[in-house]
């Protein structure tokens, strides 16, 4: 070689042009239409706490890589913004800075680096923190500024129920669905976005277009969101069919909540959710009956989150029952 | 399985790598000979030839040079007149030394017999035995890649029959156009070969499989093959390893290889675009295999194009015909950018597997930094064997080859689809071909003790 | 309250002296009897399972211990004639005291003696570089230096040297266990006496290329010259494949033929005394 020397290396010698980085990038854009919407409904202070959780999220990392544990950072491939982003969005406006930071930290030293980092955690770290939050300041966690009003306040906004805790607490007491109904927001609310609840989670139809996006860039496959949402809807209906007066309509139940959310974005995470299409679809639907039944049965108004932390626990096992056929295997073999 | 266009192909895994396709539309051109061509006597899959000349000699082209070594083995034809300068251990494109016979060119002197002229000979003399044995002596091999000697491919063992002939006109790697610029402007001559082949193998369904991409060959052969009987074009989806044979017999007939078989026991028989005009030119022609269609091709190359060279031309000589070696040259590569392997110099020679030589920027050839993987299953997903590929990868890490052959990582076919997708830039094959090579040492001590 | 006290400490009570009589009875039943002096055997063993013995881990090396009739076959690296005295002296029989050996690298093709003609780029194994090219030098027989033996190594006796990219012995690590041998893909690494005062002297070379060639691309390569043969008084060297291979067995250590090597492949390792080749040529690294 006159100049350089050549490189050699095995096959196969060009590359997808995706990257973990880019993944991470599409999440992040996808997630965009519903941050601004909620800046819209809850004001600035929707912003403070989505600013305030990625950067602590990201800060954490790079100090506890590379302090701690002494290894090579590896914010830049942007799970740490993620992460961030997706427990801000779990969170309600009005949260103290403090908590913010606490669950950050939880959620990336705990959840995410004691496993070895991204790719080994086998529980989702924005919500390991989000639930660890919830646990530890149920009062903080539960309380949320009303959509519209008090936009420009910073912590003591008017706050209210979510409509999934309004009918929580309306059905222990024995109040009518048919009542219950007129104190929550309509359908259409509830589909753009305009009630109370966590940062991230009001607007269905945002959080949907940020699916689609998902979708189209290849980021997320369809199975997890369908199923998940599709046995919620099933299974909530079918109760809701036994008794109409006991229990909230199946539509209800899909547009509360962090349903989309969770469907979209917290469930189908890559490194906590199974690899094979069938694996995926059992795997939403056991998050989808698992957040029916917490929501019915249980003590919390809302399930997602549990729902979907203890089928990640699950996830190893789903990876084994669902193995891809192999080429040329012969059934008798 | 019929996805979206409608157009067939191989049901699960694949990928699309961009086409760069540079040389599609320039035309075979005749490369003289070099001066001194180096020819390895293992240019096949299979026991070595033995040189049969010494220094010192006067060959003629079209000569025998080595003879084939058992059966899986063929003969070697000199592909230059001259004379034998050296016979020695030489760089090829395996990355070793090899046996070769180098020989010194003194003008153009063809073997006595063989036909050069451009006149189609459509008309099959010889049996279906004698086309084998003739094959064999011409030194045909398959000339896809794999180099299997063809006289092999063309007896079937003992009890089993083959009822179809597919051929392989697919072309999926990126960059390469031999086959593409063949089939254009070799088609009469390719559907004789492909009679001569259907012939020996006694078959009378021939299909050859295409991808969309090449819609002006496609055109090309269909109208030349409407009315020869037995002989079909097929449209195959743009896919990523759709060359491969079991995937090409999948996406064509729909019938799968079982594992550890070979494409004979489905009844197939997969023979390459490149084959079929080889043998149309050993059997109508007399003339041996001593030259193919080379795609030398590279973004910054200054005149991509395909050559028809002699075996044993050097790599360089052909780089610089096709505009000098580029200042940002990071890899050279023999073959497709899939499946090829890189080259330690360039100064090593043309075989007769040699499909490609491609030549990347330093900028596209250097692999990005190893990432964990995210467990995002694309390597799953896209491995056209249904395999796990980060599972064998973590299994031989770990060192634990037993479970990695229990997970079939004998079966994986080396494609590279997965390493392709992994957006964390994992060596996956790397490691898999790492698995394969211990598996295999251990299987041939147990076959030992 | 005092009876869900009681009630609770009966129920654990019973419990557990039923659990109890049952494994009893379990273990009763499927109980294996062996042979106490595996264990014995197994005791005095390093322990470490690296298989230098042949046998899959210390337990089956004790088992065919037990079972043996002599100990000509048998021996444990790692313990070395201490460890096998110990055994014997479980088993009551007689032990041949045997050489203690250490492994040398075969090859001394530095980064200095052997430039780097390209560039390899993927996964840092020798398995995987051996099986796809010559590598990164033109010596297609020499040492790739990725630490396959490294990574093998049990005793952590092996390292890359950082200077020269060889892979460096620890002669107070290193056990014979062979793990490194068999784990080259280039079959470079040897098992050698230690020799006296742990001095030794061995041909760092493996290359079989005709002299010329194998000179082209590392200046220490054995060219097969011959006159360490020639100089030799104890017939230890033979020259085969254009290669000098010193017969551990033979060689009285005189170092005659050190000074005699034109390329400096010959090493001697733990002499205190100038290294006259050294000096001389300048070229010439040793390891």
């Amino acid at each position: 070689m006159n100049h350089q020397k050549l490189i050699v290396s095995l096959s196969p010698h060009v590359y997808a042009p995706a990257s973990v980085r880019c993944i991470m990038m599409d999440v992040l854009i996808a997630l965009t239409p519903a941050l601004l919407w909620s800046i819209y409904v809850f004001g600035i202070n929707a912003l403070r706490v989505t600013l305030l959780g990625v950067a602590s999220c990201v800060v954490f990392e790079y100090l506890l890589q590379r302090y701690v544990l002494k290894i090579q950072p590896t914010v830049d491939d942007g799970s740490a913004a993620v992460t961030g982003l997706l427990l801000a969005f779990n969170l309600p406006s009005n949260i103290p800075s403090w908590m913010i930071i606490l669950g950050c930290f939880f959620a990336i030293a705990v959840a995410k680096l004691t496993f070895g980092g991204l790719g080994n955690n086998p529980f989702n770290p924005a919500l390991v923190g989000r639930v660890f939050l919830f646990v530890s300041f149920p009062v903080a966690m539960t309380s949320w500024p009303i959509p519209l009003t008090n936009r420009f306040q910073f912590i003591d906004a008017m706050t209210q129920a979510t409509p999934l805790s309004i009918v929580k607490e309306g059905l222990k007491n024995r109040i009518p669905v048919v009542d219950l109904m007129a104190k929550i927001p309509n359908y259409f609310d509830l589909f753009i976005g305009n009630r109370a609840g966590c940062i991230g989670e009001i607007s269905v139809l945002l959080l949907f277009l940020g699916g689609l996006y998902l979708l189209y860039r290849k980021v997320i496959s369809w199975q997890i969101p369908v199923s998940m949402i599709g046995a919620i809807f099933a299974f909530s209906g079918i109760l809701w069919m036994i008794d109409p007066s006991a229990y909230m309509t199946p539509l209800f139940q899909i547009l509360t909540g962090g349903v989309f959310l969770g469907a979209i974005f917290m469930a189908t995470d890559m490194v906590t959710s199974p690899m094979m299409p069938w694996g995926m679809i059992i795997f939403g639907a056991f998050i989808g009956i698992l957040t029916v039944i917490i929501r019915v049965f249980g003590a919390y108004p809302e399930g997602v989150s549990f729902a979907i932390l203890i089928m990640n626990a699950f996830v190893p096992l789903i990876d084994k029952l669902t193995k891809p056929r192999k080429y040329g295997k012969v059934k008798n073999v | 399985m019929k996805i979206f266009n409608g157009l067939a192909s191989f049901p699960r895994g694949g990928v699309h790598p961009q086409e760069l396709k540079l040389s599609a539309n320039r035309p075979i051109e005749f490369l003289s000979p070099p001066r001194i061509v180096t020819i390895p006597v293992s240019q096949h899959f299979g026991a070595p030839a033995k040189p049969i000349v010494k220094v010192g000699d006067k060959v003629k082209i079209g000569q025998v040079i080595a003879e084939a070594n058992g059966f899986v083995s063929t003969h070697i034809h000199a592909t230059v007149s001259g004379t034998v300068t050296k016979i020695e251990m030489c760089m090829d494109m395996s990355g070793y030394k090899r046996l070769a016979i180098i020989l010194n060119a003194e003008g153009e002197e063809w073997l006595e017999g063989i036909d050069l002229s451009r006149t189609l000979k459509a008309e099959i003399i010889l049996t279906g035995p004698q086309i084998i044995k003739k094959v064999q002596q011409d030194g045909l091999v398959g000339l896809g890649g794999a180099t299997f000697p063809l006289h092999v491919k063309l007896s079937p063992p003992q009890g089993k029959h083959a009822d179809v002939l597919l051929i392989n006109g697919v072309e999926c790697e990126p960059y390469l156009t031999a086959d593409h610029r063949l089939m254009l402007e070799k088609g009469p001559e390719i559907i004789v070969g492909i009679q001569i082949l259907m012939k020996a193998l006694n078959v009378s369904k021939a299909m050859i499989g295409i991808e969309a991409n090449k819609t002006d060959a496609i055109d090309h052969l269909s109208k030349l093959t409407k009315d020869t009987p037995g002989i079909k074009v097929v449209t195959l989806k743009v896919k990523y390893p759709q060359g491969a044979e079991k995937q090409l017999i999948e996406a064509i007939i729909k019938r799968q290889v079982p594992i550890g078989g070979l494409p004979i026991d489905v009844g197939c028989v997969v023979q390459n675009i490149g084959t079929a005009f080889a043998v149309y030119e050993s059997i109508q022609k007399n003339k041996p295999l001593v030259e193919r269609v080379v795609t030398v091709a590279g973004e910054s190359l200054n005149r991509s194009s395909n050559f028809l060279v002699r075996i044993g031309t050097p790599v360089s000589y052909l780089i610089e015909v096709a505009g000098g070696l580029p200042e940002d040259t990071g890899k050279i590569i023999g073959g497709g950018p899939m499946m090829g392997k890189a080259l330690n110099t360039p100064e090593v020679p043309v075989v007769k597997g040699t499909s490609g030589i491609l030549v990347l920027p330093r900028m596209y050839a250097k692999r990005d930094p190893v990432l964990p993987c995210i467990r995002c299953a694309r390597c799953v997903s896209h491995c056209p064997l249904g395999l796990e590929p980060y599972l064998l990868m973590n299994l031989v890490e770990k060192g634990m080859s037993e479970e990695a052959d229990r997970e079939a990582i004998m079966n994986c076919c080396e494609c590279g689809s997965c390493a392709y997708v992994c957006p964390a830039k994992r060596p996956l094959l790397d490691s898999i071909r790492l698995g394969k090579s211990f598996i295999a040492q251990q299987r041939k001590e147990k076959a030992k003790t | 309250m005092m009876y869900t006290v009681f009630t609770s400490i009966v129920l654990l009570s019973v419990t557990g002296i039923l659990s109890g009589v049952i494994l009893f009875f379990v273990a009763k039943k499927f109980q294996i009897t062996e042979d106490p002096r595996i264990d014995a055997v197994e005791s005095v063993l390093p322990g470490v399972n690296c298989g230098g013995c042949g046998y899959p881990g210390c337990r089956k090396f004790a088992e065919a211990c037990v079972r043996a009739q002599d100990f000509d076959k048998l021996f444990c690296p790692v313990g070395g004639n201490k460890g096998m005295v110990e055994v014997s002296k479980i088993l009551g029989l007689e032990v041949a005291e045997k050489e203690v050996k250490i492994a040398v690298v075969r090859c001394n093709g530095s980064l200095k003696n052997r430039p780097r003609i390209n560039e390899y780029d993927g996964q840092a194994r020798c398995k995987i570089v051996h099986n796809l090219y010559t590598g990164e030098t033109g010596c297609s027989f020499g040492c790739l230096g990725l630490g396959d033996c490294v990574r093998v190594c049990k005793f952590g006796a092996i390292e890359i040297d950082e200077q020269t990219q060889l892979p460096m012995i620890d002669e107070e690590k290193c056990t014979s266990c062979g793990a490194c041998v068999k784990a080259c893909p280039r079959f470079l690494i040897e098992l050698r006496y230690r020799g006296k005062n742990h001095q030794r002297i061995f041909v760092a070379c493996s290359n079989p290329e005709k002299g010329n060639i194998a000179r082209k691309n590392c200046s220490a390569a054995c060219i097969g010259c011959g006159k360490c043969f020639k100089v030799c008084s104890f017939d230890a060297i033979k020259i085969g494949e254009n290669l000098a291979y010193i017969n551990y067995k033979k060689c009285t250590l005189c170092r005659k033929c050190v000074n005699e090597c034109p390329t400096g492949a010959i090493h001697e390792i733990n002499f205190n005394l100038v290294r006259s080749r050294q000096a001389q040529n300048p070229n010439v690294s040793i390891v």
